[in-house]
């Protein structure tokens, strides 16, 4: 073929989907540290004589050598990889605790939805998602306020991050209380259009905390804020993505263990008792 | 491009899985020239698994009748349950001749990147089925891949406050990899291992 390379390269990246591809195969979706979203097949890896499987499974943080062109047409051929090293499986970890495994899948797409056009580097993005899954595995603060943290400053990347410190129609500083996902965050009095919501101060004191990287703060706010935070951080990147994230419903915001935790206490747990418990 | 009925059996075959556009030609062209005695029962077989089989009103294995085999057969202890993605890990698991106990089908793993969350699976069913109060094991035998795992994550999670013994198939059986593509002993030394979850 005229003009077409194939060689050898190698490269850092983040496995953020696992597609099963004929008989053995698999097509890795993968956010690589220097070129950018890539799709390459990973030949064999179903076989349980495959050693290469178990690194190319999703969230792990690997060192591939792929053979392909690296500045290739999309879709000229399909990279394939060549040898695979893991440097962190972070899918081990995450797999362990649901919700945590549902707040990857939903960093894992969202990396893949601000990649639109493949092999164009974004090196912020990578090292944004492998903040992300390292700290959904570290299990040091709530997966949704992981998530959350995580979507915020992708939109941020991207260049619709909410306005949160400044109203988003007329630039006026301070901290305005109404928010409006049309109108692009905070307005302030005059600019609120009809419709916009109001959250509680607190709420907007958490996302501007988890836009900034103040865990303090983010990991005293409380449920409810918790809640509306993640509700109007959804909304505002729902707005901005043509379709809708698959992942983002699913996620597990704790409901499975309530449920878990109401079960365990079933039958009727005594009023008596849960007072005792709480002295 | 090929022109009416040769193209249109391309493109059919084409929609199959692991069906790239070379095999679908490849196959198409055999079957023109194959024997008309064998097109014909190819044919017939495609029609009579739709017709014939369905799903067990019970585990949502394949089956014949209103139920499988498996739930069919009064040997099979009610007592285990064991816990399978799809009809051919049952079919996997039943070569190692280990098991006698009774199935579960999900129809798939918990995917949250491909849609698939714990309504889209038969995971309602399941706990219907546990609430009966017969079962004292339930075996998690999802694959040992991400999905799999997540699965059973989920399903321990729901099942332990049930009071319900948990286990996972033991290790050997590769990360990664397809249950179905595991040897009968790997599989059947997965099973005496199990452990605890
Ligand atoms: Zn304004
Ligand atoms: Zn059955």
């Amino acid at each position: 073929m005229p003009g077409y390379r194939r060689q050898l390269y190698r490269d850092d990246a983040l496995v953020l989907r696992v597609q099963k591809l004929g008989e053995s195969d698999r097509i890795i979706t993968l956010l690589t540290r220097r070129h950018g979203r890539l799709r390459a097949v990973a030949r064999g890896v179903r076989r349980t004589t495959s050693r290469f499987g178990a690194r190319l499974e999703p969230f792990g943080h690997v060192d591939l050598q792929i053979a392909g062109d690296p500045k290739g047409e999309q879709g000229s051929s399909l990279h394939s990889i060549s040898q695979v090293e893991g440097i962190q499986l972070y899918g081990k970890a995450l797999v362990t605790d649901y919700p945590r495994y549902t707040a990857a899948s939903a960093i894992a797409e969202t990396a893949e939805r601000l990649t639109p056009v493949e092999r164009e580097p974004s090196l912020r993005l990578f090292q944004l998602t492998l903040g992300g899954l390292r700290a959904l595995a570290d299990g040091e603060h709530a997966s949704t306020l992981v998530l959350d943290a995580y979507l915020l400053r992708g939109m941020g990347l991207a260049g619709w991050a909410p306005a949160l410190v400044a109203c988003a129609v007329c630039g006026t500083p301070g901290r305005h209380g109404a928010f409006s996902v049309p109108a692009g965050g905070c307005v302030c009095p005059d600019c609120r259009p009809p419709g916009a919501a109001h959250p509680a101060p607190a709420t907007l004191d958490l996302m501007a905390a988890l836009a900034s990287g103040d865990w303090r703060t983010a990991d005293a706010a409380d449920s409810p804020h918790r809640r509306e935070c993640s509700g109007l951080v959804a909304a505002h990147l729902q707005w901005h993505l043509e379709r809708g994230l698959r992942s983002l419903p699913l996620v597990d915001r704790g409901s499975t263990g309530e449920r878990t935790e109401r079960a365990r206490h079933a039958p009727r747990p005594d009023p008596a008792d849960v007072a005792k418990e709480a002295q | 491009m090929y022109e009416g009925a040769i193209q249109d059996l391309i493109d059919e075959l084409g929609r199959l899985p692991g069906v790239g556009p070379k095999s679908a030609q490849r196959i198409a062209f055999h079957v023109l020239s194959a024997d008309p005695a064998d097109v014909t029962r190819l044919a017939t077989a495609l029609r009579r698994v739709k017709e014939l089989v369905r799903f067990c009103t019970v585990c949502y294995n394949v089956a014949e009748s209103e139920q499988c085999r498996v739930c069919r057969d009064p040997r099979r202890s009610e007592e285990v349950l064991c816990v399978v993605e799809e009809p051919k890990d049952v079919v996997a698991i039943e070569r190692t001749g280990e098991f006698r106990g009774r199935y579960h089908v999900l129809g798939g793993a918990i995917n949250p990147l491909e849609g698939v969350g714990p309504d889209n699976l038969r995971i309602r069913e399941l706990l219907a089925r546990l609430g009966t109060g017969s079962v004292r094991e339930l075996i998690l035998a999802t694959d040992p891949n991400t999905e799999g795992e997540a699965t059973a994550t989920y399903l321990a999670l729901m099942v332990k406050p049930m009071g319900i013994a948990v286990t996972r198939l033991a290790s050997g059986l590769p990360v990664g990899g397809d249950l179905e593509y595991a040897d009968e002993i790997t599989l059947g030394r997965a099973f005496e291992g199990r452990r605890a979850v």
